[in-house]
């Protein structure tokens, strides 16, 4: 009864921060569709109308190949328009409609300088009825990313911030704190092993470093498929232990 | 002359009252005219009629060819006209008044003015009657006296008409702008110089601006906005849209950014919004884009497309279609933002990288055989493992698109053993020397 009783306490209580924090979400959150991750996730998704910072781990981190996908796998499952802020033009389009993301739903907005790229995004995100705003981003700070959170509050778009670096004393900026209300490392794996020479489903190792209302945690998914649909690997479906396959990757 | 010494003069003569309003009236009627002839067209009253000519004589072929067009059409008109072109509005008044009419050749301007009368300077009566008291006759008396001590006998407007008329002062005309512009604008009794106070009155401007936009049931694409700051100097900001719009708030939003760039010195004593490009746009601005996929967004695009247009230039902002090629670089094509919807996609059938790097960077491969895939290779000085590997994916040059010399490649796509996925190929069989390159990075 006493835990029946802490439940509803807690409840209460979560109910008045979100009322202190002004924005009392009035829409669902994204689910993964993925059990283990949207129980894990507070509200059962990826909260919308709230900044997502994205990293990428590996040996071509700096390109951020993986973490390009997971965000149009996100974006491609939200509806309506899209606005991807980007400085470089490394982005190859047919990539993203790989995730399901179709090329008549996103508008790019190239911003001559990093500087101009905060604006554009702050920009997009005022525009109530977007999907969501990527941007592809080397300096977030505090004040920058709170800026973002609170503007991705106020309309309800979803701000999906990729970090991108080109030298090493930048991707030391990457580390630094912000706002953000979740952080996602993405890093690729070694793919199962076929029986035939080929390439099987890319895999992902998908950390979350930082959530507000949950804890870190890091499961090993597969990509995006062409609905923008993660899934988990066939090996692991029946209910078989994350652990013992990270155990196995570190191998 | 009195009109009865007239009348006993002449016997037949014929008397009109003078219309000063009408004259005016119709010198603007000519004015407006002569916009045919170039934007910036200004009456002077009460029989003359400025127009800048600058940068647009090569329209009809040289200036002798615009003056001879202008006084032959005039001329045509029942209208007496005599007409010069010179460097200053000053030179070319009385050139064409006093002198010969015609082209006023560049470094000329002073030899041509200075045998002139002094009535050629546009002077008050009593300026001229002290002048001609004193046997001074011709602009070139004028000009060739000492300088301070002419100013201080005859004043300093004498001096300024004299260095308009030499092209030495600066002088501003003030265009007419033909009546089917709409603008709106704002004059203050005390000069303006916080930014706030500026937005306010923008806004205010654009409202007005969209009511009148609204009679005509017409859009703006173009809004200049023309600051007068008290010292006389100038600011101007252009502003485009996407589509046709009268929402003011959106109109005033978009000079938002730049306003920061204007400098209200010492105070701004005149703002005109003026919208110099419009379209018809006959509904109220009430229905909303939607782009593709979603009906339950009312995402207005074309606003935001203006707001990030007027931020990072218009060209900036693009929507990517996808082009009938299969040469990654040609996949991809740049179309306007708010262009309808193309409906297709790549095709899904062959993975592509998502991030593409053009030019293709080199790469030195070890391949256990000629035509196998790589087994490892160095790519920015870093050695990757390959763990396995899938192709090759042969793409062929597009001999229809004009590159029959180059040669076909042979992609493939590579796992590392940490498990990164990468977009190589070679541009030529092995045995015929051909160098790998790292064209993509997948997820």
């Amino acid at each position: 009864m006493q835990h029946a009783g802490q439940q509803d306490r807690l409840a209460d209580l979560r109910l008045r921060i979100a009322h202190l924090e002004g924005g009392i979400r009035k829409t669902r959150p994204l689910p993964f569709g993925i059990r283990e991750i949207d129980h894990h996730l507070p509200g059962g998704g990826l909260a919308r109308g709230a900044l997502h910072e994205l990293v990428e781990a590996g040996m071509a981190a700096e390109f951020a190949g993986c973490a390009t996908l997971f965000t149009a796998g996100i974006a491609a499952r939200l509806n309506g328009p899209v606005l991807w802020c980007l400085t470089r033009r490394d982005l190859f389009a047919p990539g993203l409609s790989r995730a399901g993301l179709h090329p008549d739903r996103v508008i790019y907005a190239e911003a001559a300088h990093e500087r101009d790229l905060l604006s554009l995004v702050e920009e997009g995100l005022h525009e109530r009825g977007l999907a969501a705003v990527v941007g592809e981003m080397t300096r977030l700070g505090l004040t920058a990313s709170r800026r973002l959170q609170l503007a991705a509050e106020g309309s309800g778009v979803t701000a999906l911030v990729i970090r991108r670096w080109w030298t090493v004393a930048e991707k030391d900026l990457v580390k630094l704190p912000t706002a953000a209300t979740t952080r996602w490392r993405i890093s690729p794996v070694p793919s199962e092993v076929m029986p035939a020479p080929g390439l099987g489903w890319d895999r992902w190792q998908v950390e979350l470093l930082r959530c507000r209302g949950a804890e870190p945690r890091t499961w090993f998914l597969e990509a995006c498929d062409a609905k923008g649909r993660l899934a988990l690997p066939a090996g692991l479906a029946d209910g078989q232990d994350q652990a013992a396959i990270r155990r196995a990757a570190a191998q | 002359m009195a009109l009865a010494q007239a009348q006993a003069l002449v016997p037949n003569l014929h008397v009109a009252d003078a219309t000063p309003d009408e004259d005016e009236a119709s010198l603007r009627e000519l004015a407006r005219w002569a916009i045919g002839y170039s934007p910036v067209v200004a009456p002077d009253p009460p029989d003359g009629l400025w127009i800048d000519i600058a940068g647009v004589a090569h329209l009809f072929g040289s200036e002798e060819n615009l003056l001879e067009d202008l006084t032959d059409r005039l001329t045509g008109r029942g209208i007496a006209v005599r007409a010069a072109v010179a460097d200053a509005p000053g030179a070319a008044w009385a050139v064409a008044r006093f002198g010969a009419g015609g082209i006023v050749p560049a470094d000329r301007t002073a030899d041509m003015v200075a045998p002139l009368p002094v009535r050629a300077l546009r002077l008050s009566a009593d300026k001229l009657g002290t002048l001609h008291r004193l046997g001074i006759e011709r602009v070139g008396q004028l000009a060739a006296m000492p300088r301070a001590p002419m100013v201080r006998r005859f004043g300093r407007d004498v001096a300024l008409r004299l260095d308009q008329a030499l092209g030495h002062a600066f002088e501003p005309i003030s265009p007419l702008i033909p009546h089917e512009t709409p603008m709106a604008s704002c004059v203050f009794a005390e000069p303006i110089g916080r930014s706030d106070d500026l937005k306010t009155i923008l806004l205010r401007l654009s409202q007005d601006l969209c009511r009148q936009l609204e009679r005509r049931g017409e859009g703006a694409r173009r809004l200049d906005l023309i600051i007068q700051r008290i010292d006389q100097k100038g600011a101007n900001l252009r502003v485009g849209t996407a589509k046709p719009t009268r929402d003011a708030r959106h109109l005033a939003k978009l000079f938002d950014e730049r306003m920061q760039t204007i400098d209200p010195g010492f105070g701004i004593e005149e703002v005109v919004l003026v919208a110099s490009k419009v379209e018809p746009l006959r509904e109220m601005q009430t229905e909303a884009r939607v782009i593709a996929g979603d009906s339950t967004s009312e995402a207005d695009m074309g606003r935001l497309v203006d707001r990030l247009g007027a931020r990072i230039g218009t060209g900036k902002v693009y929507r990517l279609a996808p082009v009938q090629s299969l040469i990654p670089e040609r996949m991809v094509r740049k179309i306007p933002p708010l262009a309808p919807p193309t409906g297709s996609a790549w095709p899904q059938t062959l993975p592509r990288p998502t991030r593409l790097l053009d030019p293709p960077e080199p790469v030195v491969v070890t391949a256990l055989l000629p035509d196998h895939p790589p087994a490892l290779f160095v790519w920015r000085k870093v050695r990757h493992r390959v763990a396995k590997a899938d192709g090759p994916e042969r793409i062929v040059p597009e001999w229809w698109n004009g590159d029959a010399g180059s040669v076909p490649r042979d992609y493939y796509r590579i796992e590392t053993e940490q498990g990164g996925r990468f977009w190589i190929f070679r541009d030529a069989p092995a045995d015929q020397g051909g160098n790998w390159w790292m064209h993509g990075l997948f997820s």
